[in-house]
């Protein structure tokens, strides 16, 4: 076995080790590729907005479309109410889209598969969506975990649940990214170390299953982006509207 | 007693979940906390920084960008919607000044005619009364002549009669009394002779 699956997900010092206080913030593989992403973004979404033609050239048509996507995917989730917040999801989406992508690209590394980032990502979420919430209906959006329509009987149990599993929200949403991440750089992985071992005669099966596994992967990486901002975006819909 | 071993166990694996992945070589290298606050500083610095420069930078301009095109070509189809309009009331108005002039050509036509209808029934008038004027000049003076021919017929028949018995007789005879002869013939015939 040429190399441990899961040592790709080793994170490493790069450069010196910085300390703030107690806190060790060093500059790791993990945060450059968090660097690279950012400025990726911005220089293409910069790019794609620097000139106004009519007849946008391509970076401004992929900024645009993508301008678009977000936009409708909000409205579609969340209404009107939530324009404020477009500009959060679609940093997140853009975000979580770009580390999925860069780490499709072999010898890098994958930031959204680290449950920490996920779930720092997850919690501030929830919290924002909670605080929003409170905001928008003060203690009123305490009727979020009482459904309307529920006999008194089983009211108890319906609120019981409804608290756990909004309290479980940033936990399936950290965790649907970072497994989902992990799972499928894994796999590759495996397949890629079955080619080495079998050789040049067996190879050949593993090969072509990582080839249709990085086609798969390129779904996955865009599918878990899409699914992570369009959930935040019906949390923030529940915040914003309360219909329950 | 398996049992209590074996959920002590399971919680024990639950408490100590990061050791016992870190521990072991091939563990999960996402459960080490190792860089968990560095990765927790870069991602809000990162983000932090991306979120501020799409926020107030970018997106602005990207939003500006589209509703600019969106109301350039607003602005386009109603220039072409209000040209097409123009170019149809325009096509109205040379409809209508063709088919005014044709009403106008059809008048003037018809004056035309009718006066040129008018003219020649003048004309024919005027001919017609000459005519007739003349058609009664001429039948007066048939119905003169007529008038005055019994009168000379028998002038001359009274002189041929006297000259006749002149020569026939070689007597001279009075002519008044032929005259009276004439007269007398041509009043009981004289219907006989000019049909009056």
């Amino acid at each position: 076995m040429a190399a441990n699956p899961m040592t790709q997900f080793e994170v490493y010092r790069i450069g010196p080790e910085i300390k703030i206080g107690a806190f060790d913030i060093s500059f790791t593989n993990s945060s450059l590729f968090m660097v690279v992403s950012t400025l990726a973004i911005l220089i293409i979404f910069n790019l794609g907005s620097k000139k106004n033609s009519l007849l946008p050239n391509k970076l401004q048509l992929l900024s645009e479309l993508s301008y678009t996507f977000v936009s409708k995917m909000i409205s579609d989730t969340a209404g009107s109410k939530a324009r404020p917040y477009f500009a959060f999801i679609f940093s997140l989406f853009m975000f979580v889209l770009f580390c999925n992508m860069f780490g499709m690209i072999p010898y890098t590394f994958t930031v959204t598969s680290h449950i920490i980032v996920t779930f720092v990502l997850a919690a501030f979420i929830f919290i924002g969506v909670t605080i929003v919430g409170f905001i928008k209906h003060g203690f009123g959006y305490l009727k979020l975990f009482v459904p309307s329509g529920v006999p008194v009987v089983l009211l108890p149990l319906i609120v019981i649940i409804e608290i756990i599993s909004y309290l479980s929200r940033p936990v399936s949403l950290s965790v649907r990214l970072f497994a989902n991440m992990m799972a499928g750089h894994t796999m590759m992985k495996v397949f890629g170390g079955f080619v080495i071992s079998l050789g040049i005669v067996g190879g050949w099966l593993p090969l072509s299953f990582s080839v249709a596994l990085t086609g798969l992967e390129i779904l996955v990486a865009f599918l878990q982006a899409y699914v992570f901002a369009i959930l935040t975006c019906i949390y923030l819909n529940d915040a914003l509207n309360l219909h329950h | 007693m398996i049992k209590k071993k074996l959920f002590q166990c399971v919680l024990f694996s639950f408490l100590f979940i990061e050791k016992v992945f870190s521990a072991e070589s091939g563990g999960m290298p996402q459960l080490n906390p190792e860089f968990w606050i560095s990765q927790i500083f870069w991602l809000t610095l990162t983000f932090g920084i991306l979120y501020v420069v799409l926020s107030k930078l970018i997106l602005p301009k990207i939003s500006a960008n589209l509703e600019s095109r969106k109301s350039q070509i607003s602005d386009n189809i109603e220039a072409a919607d209000k040209q097409r309009e123009e170019s149809e009331a325009k096509l109205r108005e040379y409809e209508e000044i063709v088919s005014k002039s044709k009403i106008e050509a059809k008048k003037i036509f018809d004056q035309a005619r009718e006066k040129a209808l008018k003219d020649i029934g003048q004309k024919i008038e005027v001919l017609d009364k000459q005519i007739d004027e003349e058609i009664k000049k001429v039948e007066d003076e048939i119905n003169l002549l007529r008038k005055e021919a019994p009168a000379k017929i028998n002038k001359i028949a009274i002189e041929t009669a006297s000259e006749l018995t002149q020569k026939l007789i070689g007597a001279e005879v009075n002519n008044s009394s032929i005259s009276a002869i004439v007269d007398d013939l041509s009043k009981r015939s004289g219907d006989k002779y000019y049909g009056n």
